[in-house]
């Protein structure tokens, strides 16, 4: 039998668009039910943001007030380590210059001094994603930026471009430091770097961020940045707000009532 | 040749230390271990099956913990679902260990056998040791 040339180059045709369509159909058939979900009752949200109102801190907290700093520290087995150099801290307190150093003519001499919870900003544009080596340290599409102790190695680049100092090394075993170890939730190891995680696993359990739980007088508010009828969209409309170091563009979720 | 003698026993000395293990465990081989799964949890359970078939975890365990360690840590995803439909917790602490409370006796005794260890437990946090 003889084949033309025209019906040699469809018969060709039809055998390269097979071939083309072989990978195709090979991921279609495997790609079987997925095996791995979100759980039904997690937090979920477009861009995760903390309000915290400092004055209803001070006024009813009378300076003295560390619920949401044990509630974390608890939660997460963060070490008690009285060597200053050494310490490891996920939210703690910072007098009003040093969290605000160029903020200072904004608000005048009021804030002066003033003790400020401070945390990790979960920047939306975070210079520590940036540098990591290993991607230990790496942003999640809600906004969290989270940290892979499996990856890290501890070069400490994130804390060299975090300017908030929001992180931690470990320079020892933190375990003998941990005063009544949490099982629900792993301690560190010597050589890690270590940061606030936005309670992600409480909000994957549908509860909200020890912090904003544990405080009594509702300082802290934990919300959906993206969605105009959250409460801290709310508060963000009604009142005057500032974040940490807005000169440097990180562009922080995290925001303070001052006015 | 000099001092033959002295250097036939000096080799076959050399020899002998250098096979010395070899033939000092000639016909005692180490009895393989045989994890141990006697825990309230898993007595409890009717059927007593792990998130997957035993033959996969018993191969697998270490591929599948990196999965799940991926899953929950990088995408945010907890919920594993077996190839029986089932759903798990996928959590060390919450899921595998409270079923093998006896990590000294099923972990341990494997692991310890074959010579890995396995740096989990550096962070996460071993349950009081249950079990029997």
């Amino acid at each position: 039998m003889e084949i033309s040339r025209r019906t040699f180059l469809k018969l060709s045709g039809l055998g390269l668009l097979g071939l083309l369509g072989a990978p195709v159909i090979d991921v279609l058939a495997k790609t079987d039910r997925a095996r791995v979900a979100r759980a039904p009752g997690a937090l979920t949200a477009k861009r995760w943001a903390l309000v915290v109102d400092m004055r209803k801190c001070w006024e009813n907290g009378k300076g003295t007030c560390r619920d949401c700093i044990l509630a974390c520290h608890r939660e997460h087995n963060v070490p008690d380590i009285p060597e200053e150099k050494e310490q490891v801290r996920w939210i703690w307190t910072e007098p009003y210059e040093n969290a605000f150093p160029e903020q200072g003519h904004q608000i005048g001499a009021a804030l002066s001094g003033k003790p400020f919870l401070v945390l990790c900003n979960h920047c939306s544009d975070p210079p520590c994603v940036r540098v990591c080596p290993t991607r230990a340290t790496f942003k999640r599409e809600d906004g969290i930026v989270m940290m892979d102790y499996h990856r890290c190695i501890g070069c400490r680049y994130c804390m060299a471009a975090c300017p908030y100092g929001a992180r931690s090394f470990n320079f020892t075993d933190p375990r003998p430091f941990i005063n009544s170890v949490n099982p629900a939730y792993p301690t560190r190891e010597r050589g890690v770097v270590e940061k606030c995680n936005f309670c992600e696993e409480r909000l994957a359990a549908g509860s909200p961020p020890a912090c904003a739980a544990a405080c009594r007088y509702g300082a802290l508010v934990f919300g959906d940045l993206e969605d105009p009828g959250s409460a801290v969209r709310e508060i963000l409309r009604t009142r005057y707000t500032i974040r940490r170091k807005p000169e440097l563009g990180t562009r922080p979720n995290i925001y303070y009532v001052v006015g | 040749m000099y001092d033959s003698g002295k250097i036939l026993a000096g080799l076959a000395i050399f020899a002998m230390l250098i096979t010395f293990p070899v033939w000092y465990h000639l016909g005692k081989a180490t009895p393989p271990p045989e994890p141990d799964l006697d825990t309230p949890a898993i007595a409890q359970l009717a059927q007593k099956e792990c998130v997957e078939p035993t033959d996969y975890m018993r191969a697998s365990h270490m591929e599948l913990l990196k999965q799940w360690r991926d899953w929950v840590v990088r995408d945010g995803k907890r919920i594993y679902v077996g190839q029986d439909g089932k759903q798990y917790v996928m959590s060390l602490e919450d899921t595998c260990l409270k079923c093998h409370s006896n990590k000294a006796r099923f972990c341990d005794q494997c692991h310890n056998y074959v010579r890995v260890q396995p740096n989990c437990w550096n962070c996460h946090v071993v349950p009081e040791e249950g079990g029997r």
